[in-house]
């Protein structure tokens, strides 16, 4: 491999070419404990027909990201501050009329849990046909075929019959596509879909992201793609955000932070997660510690606390210096890009040497 | 549903049944005999026994509850009179039948009842809805004190005030009093009007906090939020996701709360001096009339076990997963 390079900073003015620009999203929580920095400066742009990856643990700030492009925070409670464009118009500050005008329209948005995220109250036909009606002023009876053919288009059986039921009368797959169904019923640019497949089984999710990127090819929308499950992300996104205590660490193609992560964050991540085409007796490796409380996020890098390799940077840099978020591909790191690199590689020369002499000799018992 | 109607029905018999054995068996512990309370005066042993003997007193007091109970659905003869099923008995004290009585007094009691119960509906929702829509605000915190203040309120304390501020120093109101609907449509308005408002001021307070929290805990459901990314207004969220979904618990309450009012309502029977069940259940415990007290007890029950059944079957049209089988 040749030498990282890494751009740093993301000063950039929004892309014009980009279908949707963030820049420097900050998103704060007054509770009654404090205030929780949810997001703390994030930027990224996305290009129609793409799709993003936000990666990240649970409290990473990648939901709150998610919720915060479609102006979804109850403002009584929330501050939220930096730049949301879609399709160049400016979506934080917006009145509620305009916001109103392009949920649902201009930028969906799938939610995990779907017995939860469909109304118990209402047919399924009738949630999906109402955006529909409302977007694109449809009357009732063509709203209803609009709703059949959404469901017969992710693939549910009897379409005509089905879209009289209620979510409960649904299984959770056939849920999880009823509420894509929802959310794409007026075409729209972009998709966010907030942990689509989590609660599914591994079948079932693979046949959901198959349909989101079918139906991505057919419509050429943009979708961000919120998850904690990294084979989820090789297998749809093109690009990867991956997001720590409301900031992103890394970012890059996919395929390549998958491959070589450059974060010590990311490879925690990936030490963590069992690999089908790895060695069976490879022992998993957990990041050690806990995510940060964001009440009272760490000085510096937020990831200090648990990074293995604090001691490398001289001095107490970790601690007090916030590392500069990456622009391109990279990480947000004190240490530089070939010294990470070298560091990773003994690292897994350690790992291995441990787990060939665990192998020989036997096991305490 | 008929499996349903059924079992409940079943259900509600066993507890008019515990009811009804509790009501006549602790009458037997309170410490006075009827009979010598309607001897009077005058009384001798002999003419005593004989009223012993005619009240059905005489007998064990198993005998005496299964006399009672069957004469409910088959009708029994008494030195006073036959009486026909529904028999309840007659009463100790006015030797009136019980079950024409009730009847006599249902009206009033049915009348004070739904007029409060549209008043508390129409303001304790109406009063928590604008609290949730605003909520936070100085609207929502005003309604909360308000109510708050309402719900520390006595009837007992809060009607008398009310009639001699609105009937004695404004003359705004009549004075409160019962006229039948059928005699004068007016007169049974104005004459209830005073009673209906200051019955419903507690319910008020509670129905406000009630439907304003749960309207709440109904806006921060995940479903409210992706109602609201699909691009639906706030009101629309607010009216068709929220607003259903807060019903439940409040049909239950609101259940319950007609049931027991439609059983009497006494206290404020009282402060007005309406005729009815509630006013009639006291007045019975006082002059120990069992066969009135049975009676009213009986039928107080029957309307809050009644009132629950409605509610479950209520459920079901509210809410698609709640099926009656």
């Amino acid at each position: 491999m040749s030498t990282w390079t890494e751009t740093a900073g993301f000063e950039a003015p929004p892309d014009g070419d980009a279908f949707l620009s963030v820049r420097d999203l900050r998103v704060r929580f007054s509770t009654e404990d404090g205030t929780v920095h949810a997001v703390d400066g994030i930027s990224f742009d996305l290009a129609r027909g793409r799709t993003l990856g936000i990666v990240g643990e649970s409290g990473s700030g990648k939901s709150v990201t998610g919720l915060s492009v479609l102006g979804l925070h109850d403002p009584r409670t929330t501050e939220v501050t930096g730049r949301v464009l879609l399709d160049g118009q400016e979506v934080i500050g917006a009145r509620e009329k305009t916001l109103e005008r392009l949920r649902g329209d201009t930028v969906a948005m799938v939610f995990q849990d779907s017995l939860t995220a469909l109304s118990p109250y209402h047919t399924v036909g009738e949630q999906i046909a109402e955006p529909y009606r409302k977007h694109k002023g449809a009357s009732r009876r063509e709203a209803r075929r609009r709703a059949i053919e959404m469901l017969d288009r992710v693939g549910i059986p009897n379409p005509r019959l089905r879209v009289d039921d209620h979510p409960h009368q649904f299984s959770g797959g056939m849920r999880q596509r009823a509420m894509i169904a929802m959310a794409l019923v007026c075409d729209p640019d972009l998709l966010i879909a907030d942990e689509p497949t989590t609660a599914l089984d591994v079948t079932v999710q693979a046949q959901i992201l198959d349909l989101l990127k079918d139906l991505q090819q057919e419509f050429g929308s943009a979708i961000v793609l919120i998850t904690h499950d990294l084979g989820v992300v090789a297998e749809t996104a093109d690009d990867v955000l991956v997001m720590y205590a409301g900031r992103v660490v890394e970012r890059g193609p996919a395929a390549e932070v998958l491959r070589s992560p450059r974060h010590p964050y990311t490879r925690g991540l990936l030490g963590s997660v069992p690999r089908l085409d790895g060695d069976v007796e490879e022992d998993l490796v957990p990041i050690p510690g806990f995510p940060p409380n964001l009440l009272d996020p760490p000085t510096g890098c937020a990831f200090h606390p648990r990074c293995a390799f604090v001691g490398e940077v001289g001095g107490t840099r970790c601690v007090d210096e916030r590392p500069t978020p990456p622009a391109g591909r990279g990480a947000a790191c004190h240490l530089t890009a070939d010294r990470r690199r070298v560091l990773f590689a003994e690292q897994t020369d350690e790992q291995a040497a441990e787990q060939a002499a665990e192998q020989t000799e036997p096991r305490p018992r | 549903m008929l499996r349903f109607l059924m079992r409940r029905t079943l259900g509600a018999v066993v507890i008019l049944l515990i009811i009804s054995a509790c009501t006549f068996f602790l009458f037997y512990a309170i410490p006075r005999d009827p009979a010598l309370l309607h001897c009077g005066k005058t009384c001798d042993p002999e003419s005593l026994e004989i009223i012993r003997r005619n009240l059905g007193l005489d007998k064990p007091l198993t005998e005496q509850y299964w006399a009672y109970m069957a004469g409910i659905f088959t009708g029994r003869d008494f030195a006073v009179g036959p009486c026909p099923a529904p028999c309840f008995g007659y009463s100790f004290a006015s030797n009136e039948p019980v079950w024409g009585t009730i009847l006599d007094r249902l009206p009033t009691t049915v009348s004070l009842a739904l007029g409060g119960a549209v008043v508390f509906l129409l303001l304790g929702l109406g009063a928590g809805m604008l609290a949730a829509w605003r909520r936070g605000g100085f609207v929502d915190k005003f309604l909360s004190s308000v109510s708050l203040v309402l719900s520390s309120l006595q009837i007992y304390f809060v009607g008398p005030l009310a009639i001699a501020l609105l009937v004695y120093q404004l003359d705004l109101f009549r004075q409160p009093e019962y006229v039948p609907i059928t005699s004068s449509p007016v007169d049974w308005f104005a004459g209830l009007l005073i009673p209906w408002v200051v019955l419903s001021l507690i319910f008020t307070a509670q129905y406000t906090r009630m439907s304003r929290s749960t309207l709440i805990e109904q806006l921060g459901e995940d479903h409210v939020r992706a109602a609201r990314a699909k691009g639906l207004s706030g009101r629309t969220v607010f009216f068709r996701y929220a607003w259903r979904g807060s019903l439940i618990p409040i049909v239950t309450i609101f259940g319950i709360d007609l049931g027991a009012l439609f059983g009497g309502a006494m206290v404020t029977e009282f402060t007005f001096t309406l005729p009815g069940l509630g006013r009639l259940a006291v007045d019975s415990v006082l002059d120990t009339d069992l066969p009135m007290l049975m009676g009213v007890m009986l039928f107080a029950a029957t309307m809050i076990v009644l009132f629950n059944i409605l509610v479950d079957a209520v459920y079901a049209l509210i809410d698609p997963r709640v099926r009656l089988s």
